[in-house]
């Protein structure tokens, strides 16, 4: 079971479970005046994993920031999840990691170990990632929080977006859902270690090797499966190409005891809130509601979420199973022509 | 009838409190939430566990009646 420490009880609903609902964040938005300037190649009105920027040359700048309160107890891994989190929103552009700055907030009473421990993590994750940890600011608050500012380089011709899916192409998912469940499941200290070790490994991980092999294949739009779920970033993915996704229920890749913990309630209140503002452009009529409970679930450090082209997408997926790092990779659906629905998950028939 | 308060909780806390609760194994519960997740899991632990949930709003309230299936 999990091992009671500082951090154990802030870790209530934390992680990306903890992000803002797209509807909340758009309408805060909304009152922003956009800027334009033909170097901004994407900024916040794309609802996007990152900012891209034109610098000279074909050279693109890709900055991102991302922070959460601990999904787990462990500060070091607490620091390794977020770390991984925020550089994975640098791959999901199809980016390179060069330079990262720490965000931290602490309760004044946390133990200088504890804090030493989860920026360690981060670092370790930064190094990993072939960039330099070079500041950050610290701060006191009631609730931990941490994570980074990250800025990445991509070629302009190599820069993926959300948007760009077109119909026919194959969607791929890198890693497997059921973070946000686990998670949960396991401050009722219901969820076996060798599982949590599995998932909390997951989280951790880099979605560097992804981003490596997707580069191979010619990808149209992609993106994270971060806080917004599984339908909630295909959803943006869909709306921001103008066309509709076809899922394969069966296809889907997923932490196999989050079946039943969603089955039992183990939900985090983020994935209510994915699926308030999405389910009214998903067709899932005759799914088990515990698989749509996974498909909604807030995930923290999840994979990466790409189209290309379906001719590519046999070859894409024997790459990616080759490295033990995206072993779980899966085709989980199509791209089709825009449609009544965004999103249409099927367990039967699918076409 | 057990009567379980869980209002001022979130997640997974109301959840954890009817599990408790029912390994009592009482035919009848009644338990009150103050928010839209503890409702939604509650109402699967309820039915996970064999019972029948209706849902009563009020005010910013849920009230969950579970009753166990004959």
């Amino acid at each position: 079971m999990m091992k009671k420490t500082e951090l154990s009880s802030f870790s209530a609903c934390a992680g990306c479970a903890a992000k803002m609902g797209a509807t909340a964040l758009r309408e805060i938005l909304a009152g922003l005046k956009k800027q334009s300037d033909p170097r901004l190649l994407v900024g916040f009105d794309h609802s996007d994993d990152a900012a891209a920027y034109e610098l000279c040359g074909e050279e693109v700048l890709v900055a991102t920031t991302d922070f959460f309160p601990p999904p787990v107890a462990d500060p070091y891994l607490y620091g390794q999840i977020a770390a991984a989190n925020a550089l994975s929103d640098i791959y999901a552009m199809g980016g390179e990691p060069r330079l990262a700055l720490n965000i931290l907030a602490v309760p004044e009473s946390l133990s200088k170990e504890t804090v030493r421990a989860i920026v360690a993590g981060g670092a370790e994750r930064v190094q990993a990632a072939g960039a330099l940890l070079a500041g950050g600011h610290t701060v006191f608050a009631e609730t931990p929080l941490y994570g980074l500012a990250v800025w990445g380089c991509v070629k302009k011709e190599n820069l993926w977006t959300n948007g760009g899916a077109r119909p026919g192409d194959a969607l791929i998912l890198t890693k497997a859902l059921g973070s946000g469940i686990i998670t949960v499941a396991a401050q009722g200290e219901l969820v076996e270690p060798d599982v949590l070790k599995k998932v909390y490994g997951r989280m951790a991980r880099l979605n560097k090797t992804a981003r490596d092999v997707l580069q191979n294949h010619g990808v149209h739009a992609c993106t994270d499966i971060t806080g917004f779920g599984l339908l909630g970033h295909t959803l943006e993915l869909a709306r921001a190409g103008g066309c509709s996704v076809l899922l394969d229920a069966a296809a889907i890749p997923f932490q196999a005891e989050a079946l039943d913990f969603a089955r039992m309630g183990f939900i985090p209140a983020g994935a209510y809130r994915n699926r308030d503002f999405a389910a009214s452009h998903v067709e899932a009529a005759d799914i088990d509601r515990a698989l749509k409970d996974i498909c909604y679930d807030p995930q923290t450090g999840g994979g990466l979420c790409c189209a290309l082209p379906e001719k590519e997408a046999e070859a894409c997926l024997k790459e990616l199973h080759l490295h033990p790092e995206t072993a779980e990779a899966a085709l989980i659906g199509r791209v089709v022509d825009r449609r009544e629905k965004y999103i249409y998950l099927k367990q039967k028939n699918f076409s | 009838m057990k009567k379980i308060d869980a209002r001022g909780l979130s997640c997974p806390e109301p959840v954890l409190l009817l599990r408790r609760a029912l390994q009592k194994g009482e035919d009848e519960y009644v338990i009150l939430v103050d928010n839209g997740a503890a409702k939604e899991n509650c109402l699967r632990f309820g039915e996970y566990q064999g019972y029948k949930v209706e849902i009563e709003a009020g005010g910013d309230d849920f009230c969950l009646h579970l009753k166990k299936k004959a």
